[in-house]
């Protein structure tokens, strides 16, 4: 009861965190210079023309009943037409997106699968060589632009290796799955179809890694710290004192106290994921929403923008919200902390 | 009288590896506690009270701390030389502790009872009882220690976590936790130290009827000489990492020959604060450089030259009390 109450607090917050967003966004995109209606057009359209478009976008209204028409129609599925593309932004969106997504899931499985690990080793083998070459390894995640990052492991592994491919999805003598997700890894399973899922796997390697590498080394050092401190702590000497076996402690009283804080920061990590991603994917040819975001503000497609905007700050949100209800899961004092505010 | 002891340390030294070199914390203490019997180890903060009490628990970390010379009796067994697994039957069983500060040595993200389920599951006195240890038991075990420490509707605590819980009933819990095993000897470091006057008082008359009841043998380390002169028949005084007199606690309270025991006992009316500074001028020297021969002969007002050339051994004063200072070495040299 306590915990359900919880998380429909941190329901409410999300969406009017959406809502905030939608404003800024809506307001941003009508004050970029330039006139949109005659970008579409281009430079050889006349004036009237242009005019009947800003009329036809609905341009001419005020601004809180533009605002009005946006958000009602975003609730209908209507993000408003692209000019680039000449489409609803939600088709482009929905043709996009589960490229993206399926580029960042991989990635935080990467985080969570290297991260946290050598995290646990350096903290457990803590000052030695173990401990350096994460901590090193960690700088060079952190430090090194991810774009860069892809480009290194195009040079290596495509290059001079040849052991994956350098762009894509799939290879162009692998037939795609059906789509039913628009993740190809997930099609190609349900499918049952294994080259296909091979291939899709041999290609999302290198770019998921590219963009999980930040995530990686922040999530290492802070496991390391986290992990550390909970080993000084009072507590754990108590239960050795009380003849707790050494590895119920391990993975049990320490684990537990030190995932918080990588838990809260992983909604961060997979942020500055979606971010690499924009980058990431030119690298790769990677036919993700990242692209078509940066050509939508390239040309200031700004229906196309927005939509972009709002589709990564939901994004956002959902991860936070995910990552939220665990920690008050995982940690009772932000559960309990939050019923006596109230 | 070493026979019957249930913890006998003998000339332990205990070491740490620090940056600046070695650290010499624990410098040759002996001390012994009896079956049944209620010692005291009384000493200002850093003079190693606490480093004593883990090494004799068998939890001090080694990598930075050495154990270069000395003996830790515990039940007859070298806690040094023990192996890991017959260190761990120990606990709970033989040896358990109180520790300082209930807020700090409750684990935050578990249950009260996921805490105690555990210690009573693993305090291998229960399985050998008669195998099998259902999780009822496990409860009723649980639910029995937290009525002992008086803490009202159990069943309800058991599903709180700690940080739902007022400090006087963390350090009950704590109590529970540490008797539930039933332990024949218990190490207090400075229970309810850290919580209202008027709560400690509570929590030490609880737990002195408690072992009292239990018979168990206790080691109080406190730096408070009220809680002492209340609660145990014997006391050993420590300074920096040594052990400068030992005896009846009404001896040592009436007659203190150690130049420092007279200063601490001298600075008792305002010993809660840093009244013990005003008490005996100086602090605690740093570990690394320990002052050679007496470690007090820097801040002792009757210092000899002796003093700062050997250390001074125990001598017999009177049937029970030793001291570790010349003033009393035959002759008056």
């Amino acid at each position: 009861m306590r915990f359900s109450y919880f998380v429909l607090r941190r329901w409410l917050y999300s969406i009017l965190v959406l809502f905030g967003l939608s404003i800024l966004i809506f307001i941003i995109a009508r004050m970029l210079p330039g006139d949109p209606a005659r970008l579409a057009l281009g430079p050889f359209a006349l004036q009237e023309q242009v005019e009947h478009l800003r009329h036809v976008m609905g341009m001419d209204k005020p601004l809180p009943l533009q605002y009005w028409t946006y958000i009602t129609g975003i609730f209908h599925g209507d993000f408003g037409l692209s000019f680039q593309t000449r489409r609803n932004v939600a088709l482009d969106i929905a043709h996009y997106l589960p490229a993206t997504v399926e580029l960042v899931l991989v990635a935080i499985v990467w985080v969570l699968v290297l991260g946290v690990p050598l995290g646990v080793l350096a903290a457990r083998y803590k000052d030695s060589w173990v401990d350096n070459l994460v901590r090193v390894m960690a700088f060079i995640g952190v430090a090194v632009p991810p774009f860069v990052v892809g480009l290194f492991l195009q040079l290596t592994f495509s290059y001079l290796l040849g052991i994956l491919p350098t762009t894509g999805r799939l290879s162009l003598m692998t037939p795609a799955p059906p789509l039913r997700t628009g993740l190809l890894l997930l099609d190609s399973l349900i499918e049952g179809d294994f080259s296909a899922l091979g291939d899709a796997l041999k290609h999302i390697i290198l770019p998921s890694f590219a963009i999980a590498m930040t995530g990686i080394g922040q999530i290492a050092r802070l496991t390391r710290a986290s992990m550390s401190d909970v080993a000084n702590q009072d507590y754990i000497e108590a239960s050795r004192g009380f003849g707790i076996p050494n590895r119920v402690i391990a993975f049990k009283y320490m684990l537990k106290p030190a995932s918080i804080a990588p838990l809260t920061i992983l909604g961060l990590t997979f942020a500055s994921e979606l971010s690499n991603a924009f980058l990431v994917e030119t690298v790769f040819a990677w036919p993700g929403l990242a692209k078509y975001g940066i050509r939508a503000i390239l040309r200031k497609d700004f229906n196309a923008v927005m939509g972009v905007v709002l589709i990564i700050g939901l994004a956002f949100v959902i991860v936070n919200l995910i990552v939220d209800i665990l920690a008050g899961y995982v940690d009772p004092r932000v559960r309990i902390k939050h019923e006596e505010g109230e | 009288m070493e026979e019957k002891a249930i913890l006998d340390i003998r000339d332990l030294h205990v070491w740490f590896r620090v940056y600046e070199g070695v650290s010499r914390v624990l410098d040759g203490v002996s001390l012994y506690v009896r079956g049944g019997e209620h010692v005291g180890l009384v000493g200002e903060t850093g003079c190693g009270k606490t480093v004593a009490m883990k090494t004799a628990m068998g939890i001090l970390r080694s990598p930075p701390a050495l154990f270069p010379q000395g003996q830790v009796l515990l039940a007859g067994r070298d806690v040094l030389k023990a192996a890991p697994i017959e260190l761990l039957r120990m606990k709970g069983k033989t040896i358990s502790m109180i520790f300082q500060d209930p807020l700090s040595a409750l684990n935050p993200v578990f249950t009260v009872g996921q805490q105690i389920f555990d210690v009573i599951r693993f305090g291998h006195r229960w399985i050998r009882d008669d195998g099998a240890l259902t999780k009822t038991k496990v409860r009723g075990i649980a639910m029995e220690a937290l009525t002992s420490v008086q803490l009202p509707d159990p069943r309800r605590i058991l599903s709180l976590y700690p940080l739902e819980l007022s400090g006087g009933m963390r350090q009950r819990v704590l109590i529970a936790m540490a008797l539930v095993n039933r332990p024949r000897f218990l190490i207090a470091d400075e229970p309810g130290s850290a919580l209202d006057v008027t709560i400690q008082a509570q929590i030490l008359s609880l737990l002195k009827s408690l072992v009292k009841e239990a018979g168990i043998a206790v080691l109080l380390i406190t730096h408070d000489l009220g809680v002492v002169r209340e609660t145990v028949e014997r006391v050993y005084i420590m300074y920096a990492g040594r052990v400068v007199e030992e005896g009846q606690t009404v001896e040592i309270f009436d007659d203190p020959k150690h130049p420092y025991t007279q200063g601490l006992l001298s600075s008792v009316p305002r010993l809660t604060g840093e009244a013990l500074a005003e008490g005996i001028p100086g602090t605690l020297s740093d570990y690394t450089e320990a002052p050679s021969g007496c470690r007090f002969h820097p801040r002792c007002p009757q210092a000899m030259e002796k003093c700062a050339q050997q250390k001074p051994p125990m001598v017999k004063v009177s049937t029970k009390q030793h001291v570790a200072c010349y003033l009393y070495h035959g002759g008056g040299g």
